[in-house]
């Protein structure tokens, strides 16, 4: 059962919705036991990035989530600001992540941008791996997920980067380390393609 | 290649869903819980719910059939009418839905909108503009489905809204409602060259070559409710969407 971090925000009835579909009877929970007892765990997170790490360090959960995932290296996923979370910082604010992955998270360069290319990038775009991951195995052919951000993470070491898509030019869509890993667009809303990352996030990890 | 949204629009009355010509002549067309699990197998890139008859009838949105929508929607799901409140707004964001439109309490209330960008986010945050034409083939905002002339120009209606935090704009034109006749362009490029937030085009689709000539005119993604609900010459009753094959070819290229 995978426990999906309620800090109070994001969309976590359609985290649940599609991990259902995904056959994981998820639980929502913002109970510090809960957390503790999981095996398994989902970041969510949108808005500003330094509402989600205020609201998260306001949550009381930090402790469970540090042991959680530092100390027994359970298999975390981040989700938009939830993968950016696991980040040093942002651009964005002044509030520090969590600094699971080095790094910093960015905001799109509109001087690097056509007009055309607005910012925050929403809709669909193809998702191209930057190294083997269990998270994204024998995904269908031509990945696409749907993405709303402005900001979007730089790792520092380039291991830490799982895929790539390109806005304008490249950037990181999803980062991985050891057992942290996140992604910039929206599994939960990108049809096949987020239900089959989601199946492998349930089976592999 | 950039990939462009091409955007259902399925409008709910009295619980079923209808498609309308110039507003007007609703057709019941199916059941909207139905539809969305159509669409969803058809791998739409985003869907739009808007529930016409809220407002009219001055009632909160059926938060319950909503949520049984966005259970089925494994896509971006955006819902629009009666809404009036920021609960209401907090509320439908909680129950699965991605994007919020407001089109009559965007007139009203214009606070709301930058409320609701506070609590949501902006990009969370759509305002639907429905225009027409007057006497005089001046372009002009109306309210209530259609029914009610703001008297207000659409570039700078359109303007305010950006001011007010809204995060899409989702261009509506009355005439061109239903009638499969390709989109109002020159609607289309006087506003989206005006404000720098994202402009959807609705109102008269009727094949992919015209959602390509919406994007050169202007717009940021497209959107369509009779060509994803009927099939021509009789209009009758068929969902389809086209496959991204199609979209590619025709569509991608051009950006």
């Amino acid at each position: 059962m995978i426990t999906i971090v309620d800090y109070g925000v994001g969309n976590l009835a359609s985290i649940k919705n599609m991990l259902k579909k995904a056959g994981d009877d998820s639980q929502i929970t913002a109970d510090e036991t809960a957390i503790l007892s999981a095996s398994k765990l989902i970041l969510p997170g949108v808005g500003a990035f330094d509402t989600c790490a205020q609201k998260l360090k306001e949550s009381g959960l930090l402790n469970a989530l540090h042991q959680k995932v530092v100390v027994e290296k359970k298999p975390l996923l981040g989700i938009c600001v939830g993968m950016q979370l696991l980040l040093d910082g942002s651009e964005e604010g002044i509030l520090p992540g969590l600094g699971w992955i080095n790094g910093r998270v960015v905001k799109f360069n509109q001087a690097l941008l056509s007009a055309d290319h607005k910012i925050p990038h929403m809709g669909w775009t193809d998702v191209v791996l930057a190294k083997s991951s269990r998270l994204l195995e024998n995904m269908y052919e031509e990945p696409r997920f749907y993405f709303v951000h402005s900001y979007y993470p730089e790792p520092l070491s380039d291991q830490d980067i799982m895929a790539y898509s390109v806005y304008g030019y490249r950037f990181t869509a999803a980062v991985e380390k050891d057992n942290v890993m996140g992604v910039q667009f929206h599994p939960e809303k990108s049809h096949k393609f987020g239900l089959k990352l989601l199946e492998n996030f349930i089976r592999n990890y | 290649m950039k990939r462009i949204r091409v955007i259902p629009a399925l409008l709910i009355q009295k619980g079923g869903l209808v498609k309308s010509i110039r507003f007007k002549d609703h057709k019941y067309v199916g059941d909207p819980l139905n539809a969305v699990r159509i669409f969803n197998e058809k791998e739409v890139d985003e869907i739009v719910i808007l529930d016409i008859s809220a407002t009219q009838e001055k009632r909160p949105p059926n938060i319950q059939q909503i949520k049984g929508i966005a259970g089925e929607a494994f896509m971006p799901l955006g819902y629009g009418g009666g809404i009036t409140k920021i609960e209401e707004i907090i509320e439908l964001i909680k129950s699965g839905v991605e994007k919020v439109v407001l089109n009559t309490a965007a007139f009203i209330q214009p606070q709301l909108i930058s409320e609701g960008a506070k609590y949501v986010g902006s990009q969370s945050i759509v305002v639907s503009m429905d225009v027409k034409k007057n006497l005089w083939g001046k372009y002009q905002v109306f309210v209530q489905n259609g029914s009610k002339n703001t008297g207000l120009d659409p570039v700078s209606y359109a303007h305010r809204m950006e001011d007010a935090g809204a995060g899409e704009i989702f261009l509506n034109s009355i005439e061109k409602d239903g009638t499969f006749s390709g989109y109002d362009t020159e609607l289309i490029k006087l506003v989206s060259a005006n404000i720098n937030i994202p402009v959807v085009a609705i109102g008269g689709a009727s094949s992919i070559n015209d959602f390509a000539m919406a994007i050169q005119y202007g717009a940021s993604a497209v959107s369509a409710g009779s060509m994803f609900v009927f099939q021509r010459p009789h209009r009758a009753v068929l969902i389809s969407y086209p496959n991204q094959q199609e979209l590619k070819e025709k569509l991608f290229h051009i950006s």
